[in-house]
Parts: structure tokens; sequence; C-alpha cells
């Protein structure tokens, strides 16, 4: 393998995964940091919202799951080697 | 097809994960995984077992294994209710359950029983969601399934949401078609290999306690994305029906 296509993949991997968490990072900040707010709020509500929280988290954590997947794709199946 | 860098040193760590390694079956022409159908049968088995200890013997007050079933049942009814409403979620119970079940199995597969003690000449038993294939299939099914539900309920007329609100969506609406099986797929594969992988490199670099609450998180995240994915095929099919 071209030693300069296996750098170039390596530093790809790490960037890829390191740049897709910073987004989803900040919302999943927005949105415990919205639902602490709604249980002080509504302490009555915490099971619900709970509930919703865990979902929508699970789907901001997939955009970081794709920069995963991309880094295993440049990792372990180069298309490029 | 792998880069020689990887059978270095630097990598031996990380391949020993296995990832891309498959014990291959030759049937009838077909290369297929011989690890993955294996732990397919397993959960399969499993699942069977289960819902046959829960009716063999149906009382009207259940108690036991009946009353396990019963709230298990009740919780995916509950998915399928919250999605598609009070009027279609019946005769969806089946297929939103399935999915749930099947892949809550298969998560739980990989992550609770020790496969490692079990040698194989290449590649290693593990959860099946951690191959793309079952996780592409269990999404085209999905896709298969919400055409199906808006197609047997509008008729022709389902194409027409193509072009609302206006046709100049049309590329757009077209594209999502692809997109929602492709981002099922990602998410329920990633979530499960990333488990895997972060356990196997932990366990490779401190073999004691240390990855103990990984691996908890390993089980609680493979529940949640079993709740995910069957929560968004019912999404997808109460957005066709509706």
């Amino acid at each position: 393998m071209d030693p300069i296509v296996s750098a170039a993949s390596v530093l790809a991997a790490g960037l890829s995964i390191g740049l897709a968490a910073i987004g989803p990072g900040i919302g999943q900040g927005t949105a415990a940091g919205q639902a602490v707010e709604g249980i002080a709020r509504q302490p009555e509500a915490e099971n619900k919202i709970r509930g919703t929280l865990l979902l929508c988290l699970a789907f901001m954590e997939a955009l970081t799951i794709y920069g995963l997947v991309v880094a295993l794709a440049l990792l372990f199946a180069n298309p490029f080697s | 097809m792998y880069p020689e860098i990887f059978y270095s040193n630097t990598f031996t760590l990380l391949s020993e994960a296995g990832v891309g390694k498959h014990f291959y079956w030759n049937l009838a022409g077909f290369l297929v995984h011989g690890q993955v159908l294996v732990v397919v049968w397993f959960v399969l088995l499993i699942l069977l077992v289960f819902s046959f200890l829960g009716t063999a013997k149906a009382d009207r007050i259940p108690h036991g294994w009946q009353n396990f079933m019963e709230a298990a049942v009740d919780f995916v009814t509950d998915i399928a209710r919250d999605q598609l409403g009070e009027s279609f979620y019946k005769e969806w119970i089946p297929f939103i359950g399935t999915l749930f079940f099947f892949i809550f199995g298969c998560n739980w597969a990989g992550a609770v029983i020790p496969w490692k003690l079990i040698e194989l000449p290449e590649g290693e038993f593990a959860a099946p969601t951690n191959d793309i294939n079952t996780t592409v299939a269990l999404a085209l099914l999905t896709s298969f399934a919400y055409f199906y539900a808006g197609i047997s309920k509008k008729g022709l007329g389902y194409f027409k949401r193509y072009v609302k609100p206006i046709p100049l969506l049309l590329p757009i609406n077209i594209l999502e078609d692809f997109t929602k099986p492709l981002s099922l797929s990602f998410r329920l594969f990633g979530n499960v290999l990333a488990d895997e992988l972060t356990v196997t490199v932990l366990t490779s670099l401190v073999p004691l306690v240390i990855p103990l609450p990984i691996m908890f998180l390993g089980v609680f995240a493979g529940s949640v994305q079993a709740l995910i994915f069957s929560t968004l095929a019912a999404a997808y099919i109460a957005e066709a029906l509706e």
C-alpha cells in the first residue's frame, strides 16, 4: 500500500470522527439542558421527558456514528488500498 | 484488501477486534458470513423458547413467565400506538414488535454472552447487528413495509406525496426514500460495532474492572438502539399512512 494513502487514511479517520463529534456534542448539550429545565419546572413530567430525551440523544449520536462508520471504512475496508 | 500496515505491531490491538474478517460458508454458490448466521439462529431460538414458555399454560390471571411476556408485548404495543395512532396500530404490532425483539435479542446476545470463549478459524462470534448485511436487510424490510402501507391504503395516489407541498421538492422527496434505510442501517450498525470496538480496545489496554462500565453502557445502548429502530420504523409507516 502506498504510504501516502495509508497516512492520509489514518489522518482522515481521526478527523472524521473528531469533526463529526462537534455538532452532536453541542446539540446534546442544548437538549439535555432544556430537559433539565423542563424537569425543574414540572417535576411530575420527569418520566415522559426522560424517555423523549433519550430518544433525541440517540438521534444526535447517530450523526457521530456516521463519522465513525467513515473512519472504520477508511481503516478496515479502505477502498484505495 | 487490507493494507500490510494493519498487520504490523502498531495495529495489533485493533486487528484483534476482527473487523472485516468473517467465517465464510459456501451455501449454494453464495458466500455467507457463518458467524452471523449462527448467532441469529441462537437469538431466534431464544425468542421462540421465550414465547412458547409465555403461552404454554396461558391463564386468565397471568403469573410467572406469562406475566413477563405480557409486559414485553405491552411495551411494543405502546411503541406502535404512540407513533401510528389508535386507528392503525393493531395491524402493525407484529412487524414493529418483531423488529424490536429481534434487534434487542441480537444486541444483548452480543453484549451479555461471552462468545469469545468459542474459537473460530476466522472471524469471531458477536452481535449479528454488527454486520452491515443484517442491518441493511432490516432497514430495507422497513422501506418495503412503509411502501406497502402507503400503497395499500391510498393505491397509486400514494405517489402524489412526492410533489407535495410543491413539485419543486420532487428530488428531495425521492432522495428521502434512499436516505431513510441508509441512516437506519448505519445507525444500528455503527452503534453496535462502536460498543464492541470500545470494549475490545479497552480490554486489551486494561483487562480488569475498567471495561465494566463500558460493558454496561453497551447493554444499555443496545436496548436504546432497538427502541429507536422500532420507533423510527413505526414513524415512517405512520408518515406513509397519514
